[in-house]
């Protein structure tokens, strides 16, 4: 466990202002090899640095960033998370994860601001409540926490929300997981950072990873913009570009590049106390605690890596917003940005090894790799570790689409621009 | 974002669905084993940069057309 | 005691227009021409907000929408909107301000507490505490820490505010009406080509409207007089441009004036943009910068010369460049006693000399070291050689200009810094854009006019279009001075040195982020939550970075800057949204029998986008009972129901029996003319994409329709395969889903009721047999008579077009009447179906295989189909996969739940279980409950107990495992 920040701490820096706060994390020169190199220092990569460090005992890690960390997804989404899954292998992934961000601000010894406020998601026709039911269900058999609710103790917890007869889709009722909930994005990366840095882990901020070196059909190291670092293992942790960083070792992938857009709002005093999500239309708010509503939807459907939106989505994200949530007509939009997501055909990841003997993948992240990072981080670590996977993560294998095991977790068919 | 439909001239990027990559060959009906259906199915290019993909402008004439869009700008850089 | 007057001098307010308005529940007054801003300040208010996190006293920095401090809740009653910032609000009749973020009022806030703990609230405090005692404690403290947090209050009313949306096209698309702009617009006129010109102000100018300068005032006016004349030019005042999108899409918002709509957006595609948006002035960074009283250099000369609001006396002026002696000299002008601490050692001249005369004071080499007075600046203290107390009403500061390059950076052009100007200015233009005047860091008027006109002229050449145009007239001024700025961006002393005023980030905020490595531009931000306020650090960003740069050792260059996103002042959601909102929210799909269904009791029910006739009046008032009425008359006598919905496509050409055999897994290149077959197409990936009837009209005229949900997807499919890979085939394709409606006449007196309906057609068996078609005339009318059954009774769906299916309706109705039709709704339609077995939505969700309904054997063995080589894949095939089974419920007065998961009754009642309920429904016939489901090895099981879990209410619900055809197995009611 991490260590240095506490409410003593804090008084006693704020008196003492010529003893400075150490550095979150060390800024190292890269070494001229190291026992397993993780390109990618956002969320997931991070994260697999300090599982590594801590459960597999590896002290000689790098993570090699090419921009400042945490500057792809992990400081872009909507900061939610969630383990409302029920197809196959997803259950026991997520709701592990879920379990790891229960701990996570302790464990790191880094206020991540794990926040279990609730997440419903809203049912607008009968059969829809069936459909969560078979989701709700699939959690409790599972040991994950959900609800049913229906509409009038839906009115009682969002009174907020278009309960009139216009409606347009009419509430029915839902699903309620109680442990979902948003967590402060960027202190995952920072929290992470810091405390693999003090299991030893060298974090190489603007160290771009140009080729990947192979001997054969072995991986012996990189080849990066501040020079050719060698190690006989060499992780991927860069989703959104996988397909460009997976090319350098020879390999094409069932991935797709897309943008997904994110909003924030002016900051208003709480009104919104749970995340909402609605089963009309992909679309899902909560309020900051900085008092902004942080909401998106879906993807814009083409592949890009713009990192900017365009304004179609937008605007029905908008229509979506004030449909469902009345007040947010008169609120302000203050910022839309957007994220380059790996899309997959069945909406699920990839972590597993590749044909490359010691080069290994974790990408294909689609709209879920914010909640997914403490177990992405987790099992990646052990699956590099072992080189083999952990029974949490069999499931996300590369040659799923071969085998006919797609987890289409929403039911919606193997496209990657409409998962 | 702005397409050029061979029949309707340029309009809007909301009239049109998106029908992904089109540089991959679509093994003749009745031809193909597994492999070759699942690597024309699931696996992609996914440049960075020029990019030949299929659109339908499906709020005007219906036609599907191949355009090649550069993904790294959202440029349309002519008919493919 | 008041800091500001009214002056006498001649400006942009109408005092012959006096307005008044409210503000913390007083009525004050101003005039047409003010703000909301200049009229506070006329007002003598000047403390008008507290800060976000130390509710610090804050009054008006900017007199532009980069305004950080003064945010006011409008409105009354349920129409309230937070955060409107006071400077960019036109002043108009019965404004109704309110303070924010103070408690009980803005001079005595309980909450500014939070001043005295501030050396604890620290940039990352939140990250290093309030962790423990246990694991989830954030839960404890996050509440009172999220009240502390947002600024207005939003109310929950419905806006009824209307909105709406505007779409245009031009050629040349000006932003910003300064002098560089105004002359843009202009060249572009008289050129005729379409001239766009937005204006986010109500006045056109821009920078020329605080000059206080006659002549250029003469220049500005006979600008704005010549764009009147020209025809193929639009001006648009209150117009924000908010962002530039992908293909020259610009987002303007515009407050129209004597409309009904509150705002208008519109979308401008603009062939050419000139990007005029000027500059904004920077603070300047020292103790207690944020005192009430402390302003920008040229927001003081914008109250004074725009709006006629002085300082009652004495000003002090701190700066590090030229550009604040314009407000010096103005201010000496109107009587205010000046004193300038000039950061810099050495002056030119010029300015030195008309000081002199102004009877100004200058102290080179000076700064401030604080400023004394909390709610109201009382007088500063000089910092360097100089060191004094000056009293004064306003600090006017000046720390250089910062283009407004954001339209610039929309496009992921990232800026590039400008040492000369000591500035980041755009970095580039993408093709088709233009920059003039301040946004190029250009900061004289002469030189702005001419870059307006070489912009325009540049837009032409993109055009492919020139002409000999007349030069814009020049206004007659000597020339412009040159800009000389000396910034100093060490990070002063202090622990009240704001740089981010509406998020409370000092000085000390950026020595800790720099401390703790927090070193890149974007981690600076989100530690220290820089720029993220409603601002987003139009004034605080660059000082920011400079500090950051500095204490890194690295220069300018080399330190970035954070994205420029849109939109580029806060835009109101309801813009955006328009009226596709609320009822209008994704236009409803309406069956052509939909005012009939109003007119005779049905309730509706969305399906998709369409609204259905869930039940009917006649057979009760609740979804839970009435459909089994409906049922029962099927299943007794005769009903009619609307098929509307269904996707219908028209398949001809001499090749069509050939397409449908590829796309069908099912033959239909030997289907004859006049008979109809039930169809199932794959994907490619050999997953289920959809089912559906379809009919051989003639030997090259099918007649295909699909589930509702697919209809629209089946449709592309079908011109997708067509148009980009069966080229050789001779199809065309058509949807007719829209243009024609069908019913369904259902029940074991279906026959009769046509009969009644057709006299002179043979509807016998032997003329339609099951699956037949049949084409007919009804008083000219063509329509289709298919033998299709849904429901498992004798059964015929009959089409027409949409025009006339109500007639063809009523038409059956009366004509059956005799044997008591009625129509029944979608519930009994799909519990009809589900006795009778036939998958429908609920149980096709992507994820089948067509071994999994339980119609592997309807594929050909020889024949090729979509899907085929991966519908062999392993997993595919396997035997545990979930396939169709029915389900009886085997508890009295205990019901099925669809979403139940499904147990052996030998399991432990955990984990996935076996399968789940997909649709369930209470059967007439068995008099049970009964269900269709997914289960582990399908029918294999038939015949076995399970327990179907729905621990979601706790129940657990014995049931048996029965074939999926719970109704006439043998089909003689269909084939009756």
């Amino acid at each position: 466990m991490a260590k240095g920040y506490n409410i003593f701490n804090l008084v006693r820096h704020a008196f003492r202002p010529n003893e400075p706060w150490p550095e979150a994390w060390a800024k190292p020169e890269p070494k001229s090899s190291y026992d397993v190199i993780i390109i990618g220092g956002g969320g997931h990569g991070l994260a697999t640095a300090y599982y590594l460090a801590k459960n597999h005992g590896l002290k000689n890690i790098a993570v090699l960033e090419k921009s400042y960390i945490g500057s792809g997804n992990v400081g872009r989404n909507t900061t939610l998370i969630r383990s409302n899954y029920m197809i196959g292998g997803n259950t026991a992934f997520f709701e592990f994860s879920m379990k790891l961000w229960e701990g996570l601000s302790h464990e790191l010894n880094f206020n991540t601001m794990v926040s279990h406020r609730g997440q419903m998601v809203l049912a607008v026709s009968p059969g829809q409540v069936d459909a969560f039911a078979r989701r709700g269900n699939t959690m409790r058999l599972n040991g994950i926490d959900a609800e049913l609710l229906d509409r009038n103790e839906v009115m009682k917890e969002l009174p907020y929300l278009d309960y009139s007869k216009e409606a347009r889709f009419p509430i029915y009722g839902a699903i309620h997981q109680p442990r979902a909930g948003t967590v402060r994005h960027d202190a995952v990366a920072w929290g992470y950072a810091r405390a693999a840095s003090q299991l030893g882990v060298d974090i190489i901020e603007n160290c771009e990873v140009t080729n990947i070196m192979r001997d054969g059909d072995k991986v012996v190291g990189v080849e990066t913009s501040r020079g050719k670092i060698l190690s006989n293992k060499v992780a991927i942790a860069v989703a959104g570009h996988t397909s460009h960083v997976a090319a350098m070792a020879g390999m094409r992938l069932p991935i797709e590049s897309h943008i997904l857009q994110a909003f924030v709002t002016e900051p208003i005093k709480p009104l919104v106390h749970h995340v909402v999500s609605w089963g009309a239309e992909l679309f899902y708010l909560s309020q900051s605690d900085k008092g902004g509503m942080v909401f998106g939807g879906h993807i814009d459907g083409f592949n890009t890596y713009t990192q900017r939106g365009n304004f179609p989505r937008i605007q029905s994200v908008m229509e979506c917003a004030t449909t469902l949530l009345p007040f947010m007509s008169r609120m302000r939009l203050l910022r839309h940005w957007g994220g380059i997501q790996d899309m997959t055909p069945d909406g699920s990841p990839f972590i597993c090894k590749t044909p490359t003997q010691g080069l290994y993948l974790n990408g294909g992240w689609c709209y879920q790799g914010f909640k997914a990072t403490p177990a992405s981080g987790f099992t990646y670590a052990h699956t590099i570790a072992h080189d083999q996977e952990h029974d949490l993560n069999k499931c996300f294998s590369l040659d799923r689409f071969e085998k006919g095991k797609e987890l289409d977790e929403f039911g919606i068919g193997n496209w990657t621009y409409k998962q | 974002m702005r397409l050029q439909c061979p029949h309707c001239g340029e309009r809007d990027v909301a009239e049109f669905r998106y029908g992904g990559d089109a540089t991959k060959t679509r093994p003749q009906h009745g031809t193909g084993d597994l492999q070759a259906w699942h690597d024309y199915h699931f696996v992609f290019d996914n440049p960075k940069g020029p990019h030949i993909e299929y659109w339908q402008h499906t709020l005007g004439c219906r036609q599907w057309l191949k355009l090649n869009r550069n993904t790294a700008t959202n440029v349309i850089e002519g008919r493919a | 005691m008041t800091a500001f007057r009214r002056t006498t001098k001649a400006a942009h307010i109408d005092r012959t227009k006096p307005i008044t308005f409210t503000f913390d529940g007083k009525t004050l007054s101003g005039f047409a021409g003010d703000t909301l801003a200049s009229a506070l300040l006329a007002n003598g208010k000047t403390l008008l907000g507290r800060s976000f996190k130390y509710h610090r006293p804050r009054g008006l920095i900017a007199a532009g929408l980069e305004e950080p401090n003064a945010l006011f809740t409008t409105g009354t009653d349920g129409r309230t909107e937070p955060n409107t910032t006071a400077t960019a609000t036109e002043l108009v009749s019965g404004i109704t301000a309110k303070s924010q973020n103070a408690w009980p009022s803005l001079a005595f806030d309980v909450m500014a507490v939070n001043q005295f703990l501030s050396p604890i609230f620290s940039a990352g405090f939140y990250y290093k505490t309030f962790m423990g005692p246990l694991k989830k404690s954030w839960m404890m403290y996050e509440p009172i820490i999220r009240k502390a947090a947002g600024l207005g209050v939003a109310v929950p009313d419905v806006d009824t505010a209307r909105y709406e949306h505007r779409y245009t096209f031009c050629d040349v698309l000006v932003i910003g009406s300064g002098p560089a702009g105004l002359a843009a617009a202009v060249t572009a006129a008289r050129s005729n080509l379409r001239v766009t010109l937005a204006e986010q102000d109500f006045e056109l100018g821009g920078s020329l409207l605080s000059s206080g300068n006659e002549v250029l005032e003469q220049w500005r006016k006979t600008q704005i007089a010549e764009l009147e004349t020209h025809k193929e030019a639009r001006v648009l005042k209150r117009t924000t441009a908010q962002g530039i999108y992908d293909g020259n899409l610009v987002v303007l918002n515009c407050i129209p004036q004597n409309h009904p709509a509150k705002m208008i957006l519109e979308q401008c595609r603009a062939k050419t943009i000139i990007i005029a948006t000027g500059a904004i002035e920077r603070p300047l960074v020292f103790e207690n910068n944020d005192r009430p009283g402390v302003m920008l250099a040229s927001a003081v000369c914008t109250y004074l010369n725009r709006h006629s609001v002085a300082p009652k006396k004495r000003a002090v002026i701190v700066t590090n460049n030229d550009s604040a002696y314009t407000t010096a000299f103005e201010l000496a002008e109107a009587d205010v006693a000046v004193t300038v601490a000039e950061q810099r050692a050495t002056l030119s001249g010029d300015l030195l000399a008309k000081a002199a005369q102004l009877g100004i004071a200058i102290f080179p080499s000076s700064g401030i070291a604080n400023v004394i007075g909390e709610k109201q600046i009382r007088a500063v203290r000089l910092s360097g050689r100089h060191a004094a107390t000056i009293e004064c009403d306003v600090l006017a500061m000046s720390g250089g200009w910062s283009p407004v390059l954001h339209l610039t950076s929309h496009g992921g052009i990232k800026p590039k810094y400008d040492e000369k100007i000591a500035a980041f200015v755009p970095g580039g233009f993408a093709p088709s854009h233009y920059g003039a005047g301040g946004v190029n860091g250009t900061f004289g008027v002469l030189a702005a006019i001419r870059e307006g006109e070489t912009a325009a002229h540049a837009a032409f050449e993109n055009l492919v279009f020139r002409k000999n145009l007349e030069a814009i007239e020049l206004p007659a001024l000597r020339g412009d001075r040159a800009y000389a700025i000396q910034p100093d961006w060490t990070v002063p002393e202090g622990k009240h040195a704001f740089v981010d005023f509406q998020n409370d980030v000092t000085t000390k905020d950026i020595k800790q982020a720099h401390q703790e490595g927090y070193l890149s531009v974007e981690h600076l931000k989100r530690y220290t939550t820089l720029g993220m306020g409603t601002d987003q650090g139009k004034t605080s960003n660059i000082n920011a970075i400079a500090m950051m740069a500095d204490l890194r050792g690295l220069p300018m260059s080399a330190a970035g800057t954070t994205t420029f996103r849109p939109p580029y002042a806060p835009l109101t959601i309801g813009a955006i949204a328009g009226r596709n909102v609320g009822a209008h929210f994704k236009p409803k799909r309406l069956s052509p029998l939909h005012d009939w269904h109003i007119a005779h009791g049905a309730t509706f029910i969305e399906a998709g986008l369409w609204m259905r006739a869930w039940y009917y009046d006649w057979a009760g008032n609740s979804p839970e009972t009435a459909y089994i009425k409906e049922m029962e008359l099927v299943r007794g006598n005769v009903g009619i129901s609307d098929v509307s919905s269904l996707g219908k496509i028209d398949v001809q050409g001499p090749d069509a029996a050939e397409f449908l055999n590829r796309v069908y897994v099912n033959g239909f290149a030997k289907l004859p003319v006049g008979r109809a077959r039930y169809g199932v197409m794959l994907n490619d990936d050999g997953i289920v994409l959809d089912d559906g009837t379809t009919s051989r009209i003639s030997h090259t005229q099918f007649y295909m329709t699909t589930t509702t949900a697919q209809a629209g997807e089946v449709m592309s499919w079908l011109e997708y395969l067509l148009q980009m890979h069966w080229t050789d085939l001779n199809v065309h394709v058509t949807s007719l889903t829209d243009e024609w409606g069908g019913m369904a006449v259902s029940g074991p007196n279906a026959r009769r009721a046509l009969q009644l309906a057709f006299p002179d057609v043979d509807v016998t068996t032997e003329a339609l047999p099951y699956m037949g078609v049949m084409e007919i005339e009804l008083e000219g009318v063509p329509v289709r008579i298919l033998r299709l059954s849904f429901s498992g009774e004798l059964a015929y769906e009959v089409h027409c077009s949409a025009n006339y299916t109500t007639a063809l309706w009523e038409h059956i109705l009366v004509s059956a009447d005799s044997l008591g039709i009625k129509p029944y709704g979608l519930e009994a339609l799909a519990s009809l179906r589900i006795e009778k077995g036939h998958v429908a939505g609920a149980d096709l969700d992507h994820r089948n295989t067509l071994d999994d309904l339980g119609l592997g054997k309807m594929a050909g063995k020889e024949k090729d189909y979509v899907g085929k080589a991966l519908r062999f894949r392993e997993d595919c095939q396997a035997p545990v996969r979930w396939s169709l089974v029915g389900i009886e419920c085997m508890e009295d007065g205990k019901k099925l739940r669809g979403g139940a998961i499904l147990f052996a009754a030998s399991d432990e009642i955990k984990g996935h279980g076996r399968g789940y309920i997909t649709s369930v429904t209470w059967s007439t016939e068995l008099n049970k409950f009964i269900a269709l489901a997914l289960y582990n090895g399908g029918l294999k099981h038939e015949g076995e107990d399970i327990i179907c879990a729905f621990p979601l209410k706790n129940e657990n619900v014995k049931a048996r495992i029965v074939s999926p055809h719970f109704i006439d197995k043998a089909g003689e009611r269909l084939h009756a």
